[in-house]
């Protein structure tokens, strides 16, 4: 868009579906009752109102269609959210997803009639464990935050099961994600964090120092948030093992290193995988995703219930480990999620899979080599499959990461995550994935370093962004002031 | 190099220019700092396949299950078969809804924004609530995290069950609790009312067993002890229900699968989660809000976030990231399109069904009851032979039987009609039923 066209007129919000309703209206229709009716219950078990909208189905198709196209997504725009993987999903996976012979199978049936379904749980596991180098694993997790909860479980139920009842602390690097530290906490842990050193990996003297026999164990991202491989893994793993803790790997980032490596052979214990992310399965706005979880043989006895074995006579069942943490959802995992992802690594193979955590990793190198004089690069190496910037040198114009990633939003493009990880100042976290082209990535440059200039040039211009979006920049703060989180009635 | 993936659209010249951009002879010089004795590990998967293969392959395995479209089922416990109108997969299936992720970008992120706040006001209006999130996980989750939560509130570590909450949910909720060490007590209707010291009653309406328990005296007996009502509740019936808000719970939780989403072999589904006002920042999950832009118009933004994980880590309410977003899109549509009218009539057919079913297997020779009380759409059933046999005959012919629960009461078996069922359906099950009870 021209730098200096007049600003758009917004077309603003469509009406919320209560203020739309008109008595009579409705969008669906019901076969009347075939049964001889029984008498209700009793007047004061019922209730005597039922606020929900009445409209009829084609202005409610159209209003969902307008809401869709207030968003910016992966089928629309390039959208480079930093450790979220936001890469192309597959539009066949989600037709087989809905075929009636998986999505119309109840999950309490008879384990003779989902034959299927278990085989193919089954061979995900496999498949999972092929990449990992992890024996053993629960598809039980429900997305990654949920994975490591039950990996966080897992480690205590191990140490406790060694008599190490005293191990009530798990260390985290400075670099983590929030979910990281709040997984230990629910889990009962304390949290003591580990700083980074000045190459963004884990300061080993410093983790020597945490070291101590409270330690149950430690959760290191593989790549790091920097987007980072850690040179140092083994001898971290090295002073993890030997002070008697686990290695808890976070997957999150598993898309840098799918085939490329058996994060076992790194020494991780205790993984978990976002399927969502790695395995291309749609983000759905928030969820659904997936996450399970792998082990270490040892410890697969304590993997969240339920998983899948096979019997001798070649049957497939639901089993729960022997000294399991215990059931972590309300049935065997988001089936429809992990279909997906064994959609997608059965079209890709060994060879595919390398192939995109290579063009991943290049993806984000060049878009590296490109933005590290247009942005700074706090931690100029090699990264894996994102990179992070710093916009700390546009604070000079009063511009910041936040003012940048609004402007991203005229260009068309979706805004990287910004202000993490915290160890950056001003960070704009980038992750292009294997599934954009070089052009995309040459044109999103070209719209990074336009709005550079602009930032030296007139930064107001930075500061009132987004100009093209339905709304103008949004007030969080009186959000969270004046707390407005649902329809009321108008006031008469 | 394998044959070139659909998804990635770098040719072998892309690939050269980036690598000369980037200064390196080949893409392996990039993972240089992973361990070279440890790269490029053998991996083996089965030889990839194209589109239309691994169709044929995924049929064949579709077909290895017995399904409810071809099958009649009569299971639920808390998965439940709805009519879905086509409208809802149809939105579902936009990708611009299903391709975006957290709208941490509100400006490009409205329309799952406002989505998310109707799916809480909708929320809202079906539990009687004053606030809910934009979801959870699953029913089984959203009750564990109400549990945990009300030991946030209270101060206090013991949490009390009724024992008409579902067992998986109660192992869920077992798991969720040995973090903080919980103590979870379960106890029998009758044993009401409730010690000092707890931080919660939890109860099912309808309970696992389908029927209705009395939400009056549970809340009177919480409140009493200064503990919180915890009430996961079936959105269907409320539908037809008072809902428990106007009871006085102080937290409501559910399943939202119902709510036009298929069984799918138990996920993706969506915990539902509400709760009264004072309680709002103790609250896990995203929550989106209204407020205004820079212009003044209205926007919405995610919001209380001092909550959550990543401002708060280890000190957050909860470490959930996700809301099942998509899951919950489709309740909302399904509630939008049935509205006010329809969800009554949803409920009030699978009310209706369900009781015509019982009159008939009540009247079967050897067949009982063995419940007093109003139920909904659930209900026990206890036959003359285990119900693994009576399921097994039933299977033969084509109809996947209710749940097996002889472990809990000799015999019983908990079956669940909905709108889907037809009197002829049901007849065919009754007819089923009587002839293997006399086999």
């Amino acid at each position: 868009m021209a730098r200096n066209a007049l600003p758009p007129v917004r077309r603003g919000l469509p009406a919320l579906l209560m203020d739309r309703s008109v008595p009579g209206r409705h969008a669906s229709t019901l076969p009347v009752c075939d049964v001889p009716l029984s008498p209700l219950p009793p007047a004061d078990l019922l209730r005597d109102d039922l606020p929900l909208p009445e409209v009829s189905e084609g202005e409610l198709v159209r209003y969902f269609l307008h809401l869709s196209q207030l968003n910016y997504a992966v089928d629309t725009t390039f959208y480079p959210l930093g450790s979220c993987t936001m890469k192309y999903n597959p539009k066949w996976h989600d037709e087989v997803a809905g075929w009636p012979g998986f999505a119309q199978v109840h999950p309490l049936q008879p384990e003779a009639t989902v034959q299927g379904t278990l085989r193919l749980l089954y061979q995900l596991q496999q498949f999972l464990s092929a990449l990992t180098g992890l024996p053993a694993a629960s598809l039980a997790p429900l997305a990654g935050a949920h994975g490591e909860l039950a990996g966080m479980l897992i480690i205590k139920a191990y140490q406790r099961a060694h008599g190490q009842d005293q191990r009530d602390t798990i260390l985290v690097p400075d670099t983590a994600h929030g979910t990281n530290p709040a997984s230990a906490a629910m889990a009962g842990f304390k949290v003591v964090t580990v700083p980074s050193d000045a190459q963004g990996n884990v300061d080993l003297s410093a983790l020597k120092d945490a070291m101590n026999e409270r330690v149950a164990g430690l959760m290191l991202t593989l790549p790091n948030t920097l987007g980072l491989f850690e040179p140092n893994v083994l001898e971290v793993s090295r002073i993890i093992h030997e002070g008697g803790a686990l290695f808890y790997g976070d997957g999150a980032n598993f898309n840098a290193l799918l085939g490329q490596v058996h994060v076992a052979d790194l020494g991780v214990d205790v993984l978990h995988l976002n399927l969502h992310k790695t395995f291309s399965t749609p983000h759905g706005g928030g969820g659904p995703g997936a996450g399970p979880v792998l082990v270490r043989e040892p410890i697969a006895r304590h993997l969240p219930a339920p998983i899948v074995q096979v019997a001798e006579d070649g049957t497939f069942h639901l089993v729960t480990p022997e000294s399991s943490i215990g059931r972590i959802g309300g049935f065997a995992g988001n089936f429809g999620v992990l279909l997906r992802a064994y959609c997608y690594i059965r079209s890709l193979g060994a060879a595919g899979l390398r192939e995109v955590s290579e063009q991943a990793v290049l993806s984000a190198n060049y878009l590296r080599v490109l933005l590290k004089d247009v942005l700074a690069l706090p931690y100029e190496r090699t990264c894996m499959h994102e990179a992070v910037f710093s916009a700390a040198l546009l604070k000079a114009h009063d511009v910041r990461a936040h003012d940048i990633a609004k402007r991203l939003i005229d260009y068309g493009f979706h805004p990287p995550i910004t202000y993490f990880p915290l160890i950056v100042p001003e960070a704009l976290m980038i992750e292009p994935t294997e599934t954009e082209s070089k052009e995309t990535l040459d044109a999103f440059t070209a719209a990074l370093s336009s709005i550079v200039r602009e930032a030296r040039e007139q930064p107001e211009w930075l500061r009132s962004a987004p100009h093209g979006a339905p709304v103008a920049r949004l007030d969080e703060a009186r959000a969270a002031r004046q707390p407005d989180l649902r329809w009321r009635p108008a006031a008469p | 190099m394998a044959a070139p993936s659909p998804y990635i659209p770098s040719t072998e010249t892309d690939r050269r220019a980036m690598l000369a951009t980037v200064g390196v002879e080949s893409v392996a010089d990039l993972f240089a700092e992973i361990p070279a004795a440890l790269r490029n590990p053998r991996i083996v998967l089965p030889e990839p396949l194209s589109e239309m293969e691994l169709k044929r392959e995924l049929a064949a395995l579709a077909a290895q299950n017995t399904n409810t479209d071809s099958a009649l089922c009569f299971l639920g416990a808390g998965s439940y078969q709805h009519f879905v109108p086509a409208v809802v997969r149809a939105l579902v299936s936009r990708g611009e809804f299903a391709t975006a992720y957290t709208p941490y970008q509100p400006e490009v992120s409205q329309g799952t924004l406002q989505a998310t706040y109707e799916f809480q006001s909708l929320v809202c209006q079906l539990t009687g609530m004053e606030v809910a999130n934009s979801g959870m996980y699953d029913g089984a989750t959203a009750l564990a995290e109400a549990a945990l939560m009300s030991a946030r509130i209270t101060g206090r570590q013991r949490v009390v069950v009724l024992e008409g909450v579902s067992s998986a949910y109660r192992e869920v909720l077992a798991t969720y609790a040995s973090g903080p060490d919980l103590v979870i007590d379960p106890i029998a209707p009758g044993s009401l009312p409730l010690d000092e010291g707890a931080a919660c009653l939890v109860v099912q309406q309808p309970n696992f067993f389908g029927y209705l328990e009395d939400l009056r005296r549970c809340a009177e007996a919480a409140h009493a002890v200064g503990a919180l009502l915890v009430v996961s509740a079936d959105p269907i019936s409320l539908g037809l229900l008072r809902p428990p808000g106007h009871y006085g719970a102080d937290i409501v939780v559910g399943e939202g699968q119902a709510l036009g989403n298929a069984i799918s072999f138990g996920g993706p589904y969506v915990g539902l989660f509400a709760c009264r006002q004072e309680h709002l920042r103790q609250m896990p999950g995203r929550i989106a809000g209204r407020t205004l832009d820079a212009e003044g118009n209205p926007g919405f933004v995610l919001t209380l976030q001092t909550r959550e994980q990543h401002i708060r880590r280890e000190r957050a309410t909860s470490n959930i990231c996700t809301s099942e977003q998509l899951v919950g899109l489709a309740c909302t549509i399904y509630l939008a399109a049935l509205g006010r009218t329809g969800l009554r009539q949803v409920a009030e057919l699978c009310y209706q069904k369900a009781h015509y079913a019982a009159a008939r297997i009540a009247a079967l020779p050897g067949w009982r009851l063995p419940m007093e009380g109003i139920f909904f759409q659930e209900f026990v059933a206890v036959g003359p032979r285990p119900p693994a046999e009576v399921n097994a005959a039933l299977l033969r012919q084509g109809i996947i039987g209710g749940l097996d629960i002889d472990g809990r009461i000799p015999n019983g078996m908990l079956l669940c009609f909905s709108e889907l069922h037809s009197r002829h359906d049901i007849d065919r099950l009754v007819a089923a039923l009587d002839s293997v009870g006399g086999e």
